[in-house]
């Protein structure tokens, strides 16, 4: 009960300090709408399989992948830089009750993201927002979140550690939105980076959103995206026990 | 008497170090980089006693900060053993970090955007306060601190004072036995700064066992049971600020303000038979030589004599302050 407590409690402190950075809002104003239009312009270029809806809702999770990634990479550096990273490290409870609430909040940061791109979508290119499953979409939806979070939560044991680790938050962004199949369609892509892209959350997730939107079976897709939660609850815990040792030792919680 | 051995018997370490020993690996270069060991905190041991307020001394660069860091776990010593409360720093950090709070000087380590109630009441639910004592918990940290009325407002807009408080507060929300200060009247103004003495002070009163690390002399002198020196990774003294007084006591300072102090003068007048140390202040438009002699020995002339001829202004002989001593310490390093 208070572990539970410790995490929304600390995913209301973050989500509100999150919203009340000027940065944070902009990028979230100006990425929907420029996500939006990708995604028209590519299933209009494309001749694509699917809806267009299909398209948009792929276009809306990279803005939830974007938030998750900078945030949850962005707020660690962010915290080492305004120096509370020490002081959430020293406290008594493991230090993934302490992260934890922090990547979830940067996810549902990201909400925001995917609903004005649908919204901008809906306005600007008549993107059909009809959902053929809704009870599917609303679970889909938070399962989503969470499994973003939680890969969100990995990434960020490696910024307990280094220093520099924004150069990491570049690298995976791109690769991401091709790997799990929300840039253009898996199927396009190479064989191999088919298996890759089922280790991943967001692939299931995705996937989970667009057959819940286009009448398929989303509750398989939202088991596998629940599963691979747990694993990387299990990995993240292990992991930031690792760097957080590491980081004592090596002295890389503070700038300098 | 016999109630005061008592007393002393009853006595228990709260903190102890043995032997800390911290060391550094930093790069220079970017191609070709080469790798060189700081040794930052070199054998350093001691003991504080329940309820005492202890001072680690020393200048900028001493070790102080590292040494307090290995104390409450954010970083693990590259040799020797530390201990709170009997709970090892490295293997119970998790025990220790409930038993301590912990405050570090400057405006840092404040959730900016925030107000100064959301940062205190997520720290609380973070030290595992109940919920129900939470709200007045932090109610009454915000009048210690002298905070109250203005917690609702973004820390951002804090000054550096206000945020230096809110520090302490955050310190203390779990009522912690063990307290560890790390410089923090650095960057106060005096009105500032003498208030949070005065909180320090009470603190103490209400039996905290207390770590303060500055290097205000004065600070050490007003408020510390006991100082250790410590001066480049090692402790060069230990006692009371009575007992460290003692240690230079014999002896006389001999200030003289000079308009130009030519090269060389620090070096000369330090070969000078008689001359324990030789520092230097700098004035407005000169620089104040102060050196410490050895008891009665006159060197005012020979000091003259060294400074070619430069123009001086004000010379006048005085007992030494603890502050001497605190200079002597880290100059005969």
């Amino acid at each position: 009960m208070k572990t539970l407590r410790l995490i929304w409690v600390g995913w209301k402190f973050h989500v509100k300090s999150l919203t009340l950075s000027g940065f944070f809002i902009l990028t979230s104003v100006l990425q929907p709408i420029i996500f939006a239009s990708v995604a028209y312009f590519m299933f209009r270029a494309g001749a694509r399989e699917g809806t267009l809806l299909y398209v948009a809702l792929g276009a809306g999770m990279m803005g939830i992948w974007s938030s998750t990634l900078f945030g949850s990479g962005g707020a660690i550096q962010w915290q080492r830089w305004q120096g509370t990273l020490e002081y959430c490290i020293a406290v008594p409870p493991p230090f993934l009750l302490v992260i934890l609430p922090l990547t979830l909040a940067t996810a549902t940061i990201g909400l925001y993201s995917l609903t004005a791109t649908l919204v901008w979508g809906r306005l600007f290119f008549s993107v059909p927002l009809e959902v053929a499953h809704p009870v599917a979409f609303i679970v889909a939806l938070p399962v989503t979140v969470v499994g973003l979070g939680l890969l969100g939560l990995i990434l960020a044991s490696t910024f307990i550690m280094y220093r520099n680790a924004n150069a990491l938050s570049n690298l995976l962004e791109y690769p991401v939105w091709l790997v799990t199949g929300l840039l253009v369609s898996l199927s396009l892509l190479p064989f191999w980076v088919g298996p890759i892209s089922w280790l991943l959350a967001p692939t299931w997730g995705i996937n989970a959103l667009r057959d819940a939107a286009i009448a398929g079976n989303a509750w398989p897709e939202i088991a596998m995206c629940l599963l691979l939660s747990a694993v990387y609850l299990v990995i993240g815990y292990f992991a930031l026990q690792h760097f957080e040792r590491l980081a004592r030792e090596r002295a890389t919680l503070t700038l300098t | 008497m016999a109630v005061s051995a008592v007393a002393r018997l009853a006595v228990v370490a709260v903190v102890e170090a043995h032997d800390l020993y911290r060391t550094y690996r930093t790069s220079t270069g970017t191609l070709r980089r080469k790798w060189h060991n700081v040794e930052a905190v070199r054998g350093v041991s001691f003991e504080i006693q329940e309820g005492e307020l202890f001072g680690l001394l020393g200048p900028n660069g001493a070790g102080k900060t590292t040494t307090i860091k290995m104390l409450i776990t954010l970083l693990i010593p590259t040799k020797g053993t530390a201990s709170v409360l009997g709970y090892d720093v490295v293997k119970d950090a998790r025990e220790v970090r409930r038993r301590i709070g912990y405050v570090f000087g400057g405006e840092r380590g404040v959730y900016e955007r925030l107000s100064g109630y959301d940062n205190l009441r997520y720290f609380a639910e973070l030290y595992g306060v109940e919920p129900k004592e939470i709200r007045p918990r932090i109610d009454y940290l915000l009048d210690l601190v002298g905070l109250k009325g203005r917690e609702q407002e973004r820390a951002e807009g804090y000054s550096r004072g206000m945020k230096q408080r809110l520090h302490i507060a955050r310190g203390l929300l779990h009522d912690p036995p063990v307290v560890f200060l790390d410089e923090p009247t650095i960057g106060l103004d005096p009105v500032g700064a003498r208030e949070l003495r005065a909180t320090i002070a009470s603190l103490a009163a209400a039996g905290k066992t207390i770590l303060l690390t500055t290097h205000y002399m004065f600070e050490a002198d007003a408020l510390c049971d006991r100082i250790a020196v410590i001066n480049r990774g090692e402790i060069v003294a230990h006692g009371t600020p009575a007992e460290l007084k003692r240690d230079v006591v014999e002896g006389a300072v001999v200030e003289v303000e000079v308009f130009g102090l030519p090269d060389g003068t620090v070096e000369r007048v330090r070969d000078l038979n008689g001359v324990t140390s030789v520092s230097i202040e700098e004035r407005e438009q000169a620089q104040l030589l102060i050196v410490q002699t050895q008891p009665e020995v006159e060197l005012t002339q020979s000091i003259l004599g060294t400074l070619d001829g430069a123009s001086v202004g004000r010379i006048s002989r005085r007992e030494p302050t603890l502050e001497d001593a605190y200079v002597t310490l880290v100059a005969e390093e």
